[in-house]
């Protein structure tokens, strides 16, 4: 059994000191540890910006692809290699800016992959400019009057587009965010969980004191039925999006894997690439 | 006698002019014919002019003919259209209910023949094209039982009624040609073709049949035109080898998903038109410094923007070969038959593993959409190499370091390990970085993972970088094509030799890295070099300039119109230089 020390490698992260993304990075590792995973089975495919680096500081398979595009990415793994985990990270400007098209398109799709959105509300790495999850009014190098922009909440889209597994966490909360990726893993199709990750650089509006002051936990609230899709958004709706936990959970649509007809029970990758020459024929005969 | 007929079917889109063209063409494939079938239509479903130009020839033809000898009309627009390309004693067979007219300046014959009046006697105006294809074989002489059976693989779903009725059509509009032509009207009679069942297809189907060959299993794209087909019969296909084609939200995800796919371990292609290549071009630059396989097909079509989509054009050739930003080795090979598009293809799958680069198979909408009889292709031809894909297991790695997937190495190209691979975990990633795929920026490291991955492609192996026909150890003349310039070419080739002219051919199949010393002997040895393309900048011929040199010897023949080069048209241009 592989722990989550398996899961470490030997560099040293880039980011400043205090990041929120240092636990979402022990938590992917106890978690992939806790499912019982080997490293070697584990692809982390992220994005660009700060927390687009997690996928290096992991000892699993990693790729480090463009801006925006961990999702195209992720899915093709995990279509070649249906026996792989496949996670997908990044920031909020990589999955809900550049990248916000391809997110709403493997929430319908409903791969079974699991992407973890580290969302600190700025642009870290190009030091400090706007970001889709910004809040009406937060000024910043890009927006030095305040942004005017409405702020997308990632959750209530993800409910609208048909997602099957939606969660919230923080990133101090280390061990409900372990067990809801762990969750998020388990979840046989796409599981979407954005954590809270504070940029203590640029970001000193959403800070950690500001998120324990604002955030609720779904465990509080009496009756939270995660299964139970109006509800979940009514709840969102009440708190302005500030919760966390799971949010939603659908377990009885299949997964895009399950649905696909002829799709290789057997992992892509092993199949053989001769193609007979009977079934060439056949092709053949067709055009003839 | 006659061994070649030109024959055009015209009218709006949405008529069922393309399967007015595709029963007739089946039907001589099936007699042992030889077609070639080019369709004009435009970016719309319904309405606006379409037709399809079908030649039938007794031997191996590659290119839209110069003149025309039959020409069916559903309206007055296809005469008005097409009627220049009638020879004199071409005949032109129009439905008698638009009152057809024929223009003064033409000496060709024109029969206005009830086509929707008959079909709608025997049931619906919708067999007026089974009415024309009787027609037309009374005008060939045929015997139109050979068009049974494909009416039958057609119509059979709907009951034999519905068969009968197709057959009886064309019975009719044989019968009613027969009484109207006279001892004076000319009838076509072709010479007997040899029988042999022979593949009747598009360059796209080409594409598609050699990735399933080369054991792609996975496809991701976007619907454009006019690359569509690829993935339309991928999808039909794949399942049964346990694959699939997933149309994605943009063509970023398709290239992306490629990447991610190919990365994963399984052969994986995308395949895409001018725009979806602009779109891909960042990913592109991803698989060129994470050294990710990466199979992309461009069917080039009329650009920029979106251009022409719906005609011939050869105008990505340098986005193809410099597209991304930064620099990255690449491989662009662009097939000028359909059988090379199915070889090509299946290669494409090869070179990219073992050079571990994107390899770009660039194809152009005549060589695409144009369909065309096809000598057998043999899947027995087809290798499957995956150069130095890790297969066997790996000791283990102390102290947590990871496996050296981008090792510098004598080629330049590095062992390569797949997720799932035991002791073979490592980082990818589109920064620069070291040999584990760390991220790095020292300098020396730069110019080492550099220079690695350009050495990659020098000592590329291609088996025909270049197709030549080069009879002349020194010639007058030397043109230069490349893609589905070839068939025109070739037949200007055989009138210049008529006319005393030394000319060879060359037609360049490896686009890039360029073979310079396969061209550079050709070039020396002739007195003129034309370069035939299809674009207004004169492309490959820079290209040429570029990498052979000999720059006040080449010549361009460019054509940017939408359409593709004509026999006579080369021909023409080549003697104008003497």
């Amino acid at each position: 059994m592989a722990t989550f020390k398996d899961f470490r490698n030997d560099v040293k992260p880039n980011w400043c000191p205090g990041c929120g993304d240092f636990s979402v990075q022990a938590a992917m590792q106890r978690a992939a540890a806790n499912v019982g995973l080997v490293p070697e089975n584990l692809a982390v495919v992220s994005g660009i910006g700060c927390s687009g680096r997690i996928s290096g500081y992991i000892n699993s398979y990693g790729f480090h692809g463009i801006h925006g595009r961990s999702l195209p990415i992720a899915q093709g793994v995990k279509m070649a290699n249906r026996d792989l985990t496949v996670i997908a990270s990044g920031g909020d400007g990589d999955g809900y800016a550049i990248g916000m098209g391809h997110t709403i398109h493997a929430i319908r799709r409903n791969i079974d992959i699991t992407y973890i959105v580290m969302d600190n509300q700025i642009y870290g790495l190009t030091k400090g400019q706007t970001s889709p999850r910004s809040a009406v009014g937060f000024k910043t190098k890009s927006t030095p009057m305040g942004s005017i922009e409405q702020s997308i909440s990632p959750m209530e889209m993800a409910l609208t587009v048909g997602a099957t597994f939606v969660a919230q966490s923080f990133s101090t909360d280390l061990k409900d965010l372990t067990a809801l990726i762990e969750a998020g893993i388990n979840h046989k199709g796409f599981a979407l969980i954005n954590v809270f990750s504070p940029c203590v650089t640029y970001n000193k509006v959403n800070t950690y004191d500001w998120f324990k002051e604002n955030l609720t936990k779904l465990s509080d609230v009496e009756g939270y039925d995660a299964s139970n899709r109006e509800n979940a958004m009514q709840t969102l709706m009440k708190h302005n999006g500030l919760v966390t936990g799971l949010i939603y959970q659908n377990t009885e649509r299949q997964s895009y894997q399950e649905l696909l007809t002829g799709y290789s029970e057997e992992p892509l990758v092993d199949s053989d690439l001769n193609l007979d020459q009977a079934h060439f024929d056949k092709l053949v005969a067709e055009f003839m | 006698m006659i061994n070649q007929l030109s024959w055009k079917v015209g009218g709006q889109q949405g008529e069922g002019i393309e399967s007015t063209g595709e029963i007739f063409a089946i039907a001589l494939n099936r007699m042992g014919y030889y077609l070639y079938g080019y369709r004009h239509f435009s970016s719309r479903i319904k309405g606006g002019h379409t037709n399809n130009k079908i030649r039938v020839s007794t031997t191996e033809v590659r290119s839209i003919s110069d003149d025309l000898d039959i020409l069916v009309a559903f309206d007055q627009e296809t005469i008005d259209v097409n009627y220049q390309e009638l020879h004199s004693k071409g005949v032109i067979l129009a439905d008698s209910k638009f009152n057809p007219k024929k223009p003064e300046d033409t000496e060709a014959s024109l029969y206005a023949v009830p086509f929707t009046e008959i079909a709608t006697q025997l049931g619906t105006s919708l067999m007026k094209n089974m009415v024309a294809i009787g027609a037309t074989s009374a005008v060939l002489d045929l015997d139109i039982h050979v068009f049974e059976v494909v009416v039958r693989e057609i119509f059979g779903k709907k009951g034999d009624k519905v068969v009968a009725k197709n057959m009886e059509a064309i019975q009719a509009g044989f019968d009613y040609m027969k009484e109207q032509m006279d001892a004076n009207v000319p009838t076509m009679v072709l010479e007997k073709a040899d029988g042999k069942r022979r593949m009747y297809m598009i360059g796209n189907d080409a594409i598609a049949l050699g990735a399933l060959a080369a054991g792609c299993r996975f496809m991701a794209a976007y619907p454009i035109t006019p690359a569509s087909d690829i993935m339309e019969y991928l999808i039909k296909k794949l399942p049964a080898l346990g694959g699939t084609v997933i149309q994605t939200e943009d063509e970023i995800a398709a290239c992306t998903m490629t990447i991610g796919a190919s990365y994963g371990g399984v052969r994986a292609i995308t395949a895409s038109s001018g725009p979806g290549l602009s779109l891909k071009m960042e990913a592109i630059g991803l698989a060129g410094i994470t050294e990710t396989p990466l199979v992309i097909v461009d069917t080039q079509r009329g650009g920029p923007s979106t251009g022409l989509p719906t005609k011939q054009e050869q105008s990505d050739l340098m986005a193809m070969i410099y597209g991304t930003h930064g620099e990255i080795p690449k491989i662009v090979m662009a097939p000028s038959t359909v059988q090379e598009a199915f070889y090509d293809t299946a290669e494409a799958f090869n070179l990219a593993e073992e050079y571990q680069c994107p390899v770009i198979v660039l194809s152009d909408l005549q060589l695409s959409l144009g369909k065309q009889t096809v000598e057998p292709l043999d899947a027995s031809k087809v290798e499957i190499r995956r150069g130095k894909l890790v297969t066997e297991e790996l000791p283990e790695i102390e102290n947590k370091g990871y496996f050296k997937r981008y090792e510098v190495t004598e080629d330049g190209v590095s062992p390569r390990t797949i997720p799932g691979m035991k002791n073979g975990i490592h980082h990818v990633t589109g920064v620069e970085h070291a040999e584990t795929g760390k991220p790095s920026e020292s300098a020396p490291n730069r110019i080492a993972q550099m220079d690695k991955r350009f050495r990659k492609v020098e000592n590329i192996r291609f088996n025909t970088p270049v197709y030549k026909n080069a009879p002349h150890e020194e010639a007058d003349l030397l043109i230069v094509g490349f893609n589905s310039t070839r068939g025109a070419i070739e037949e200007a080739m055989t009138r210049l030799e008529k006319d005393g002219l030394k000319a060879n051919h060359a037609q360049i199949r490896l686009i890039h890295p360029f073979p310079t010393d396969e061209v550079l002997p050709l070039v020396r040895s002739a007195k003129k070099v034309i370069v035939v393309e299809n674009n207004a900048t004169g492309q490959l011929a820079n290209i040429m300039k570029m990498n052979v040199g000999y720059a006040e010897k080449i010549t361009k023949y460019l054509k940017y119109d939408g359409n593709p080069f004509l026999p006579h048209e080369v021909h023409s241009k080549c003697k104008e230089l003497f």
